[in-house]
């Protein structure tokens, strides 16, 4: 089979990197931020991955490790954040957090 | 491997507009979980099947497995998609909708004018990876431990109940 393009695994990285911006862009509940958050995140790796493929490198892979961890560590922190919003104010309104003050 | 190639990517396109656009939490968390798997088969034509594993034990997995219990204790019902439904006017999204759209054209242009670049299939194998990792990198192991830790620590500190809380 002929090899996958490099230039089609990084439009389709931007692509999804587009989607997760537009979700955190449109959506005002700190959920959806937070999952468009992770798809942005996913896409930084896929595009790793596909450069670390073209160059017959294991540094991409390593990337996608260390991002991984990263995404992991957000997710942790943001869905501490996101119980605490919602026994505050009773909403996941992103807006209802404006004032920040506590 | 380009068919699985493009198959899979046009999954992982189309669940994750979904995604986007979804006014029920669960119902994008499904999808964002489908398209976390057809990322996996990417990253597997892309001669990385230790990382497509990682993908789906890690992603979709163990954090997707955060999101559903922090969405089963949030309680969230019918009243939250129908608030939902009332945030999502179509002022509301479409003028980051057409910027980004711009974007995403911009970004296809430059593409289709480059050249192309043909991504060998030849498999980079986890050894490799292993040796990188613990060899090179291995001051970044050691940070995403303390990133780790942190995160852990901060998690608990937010979420636990300490005092009854007044509405500000």
């Amino acid at each position: 089979m002929p090899p996958v393009p490099l230039d089609l695994a990084l439009a389709l990285a931007g692509l999804l990197f587009l989607l997760g911006l537009v979700g955190v862009m449109v959506r005002r509940n700190v959920i959806f931020i937070l999952m468009s958050i992770e798809i942005m995140l996913n896409a930084a790796g896929l595009a790793f991955v596909a450069a670390g493929a073209r160059w017959q490198q294991a540094d991409g892979q390593v990337m996608f490790l260390f991002i991984l961890a990263m995404a992991a560590a957000e997710v942790s922190v943001g869905l501490a954040l996101v119980l605490r919003l919602q026994r505050l104010w009773g909403t996941l309104d992103a807006d209802a957090a404006s004032s920040l003050r506590g | 491997m380009s068919g699985p190639f493009y198959v899979s990517g046009a999954v992982a396109l189309v669940s994750t507009l979904m995604v986007v656009t979804r006014a029920n939490a669960v119902h994008a968390l499904l999808y964002l979980i489908v398209s976390l798997l057809a990322i996996s088969i990417i990253f597997y034509t892309l001669g990385a099947p230790f990382v497509a594993a990682l993908e789906v034990i890690i992603y979709a997995g163990a954090i997707m497995v955060v999101f559903v219990f922090v969405l089963m204790m949030l309680n969230l019902g019918v009243r939250a998609t129908a608030e939902e439904r009332a945030w999502l006017r179509p002022g509301m999204w479409v003028g980051p909708g057409v910027l980004a759209a711009v974007l995403a054209a911009e970004l296809i242009y430059t593409l289709v004018r480059a050249t192309p670049v043909s991504s060998a299939t030849m498999m980079v194998a986890p050894k490799q990876m292993g040796q990188l990792l613990f060899g090179p990198y291995f001051i970044g192991v050691e940070l995403a431990s303390f990133l780790l830790l942190a995160g852990l620590v901060g998690a608990l500190h937010l979420a636990r109940v300490s005092e009854p809380e007044k509405v500000a």
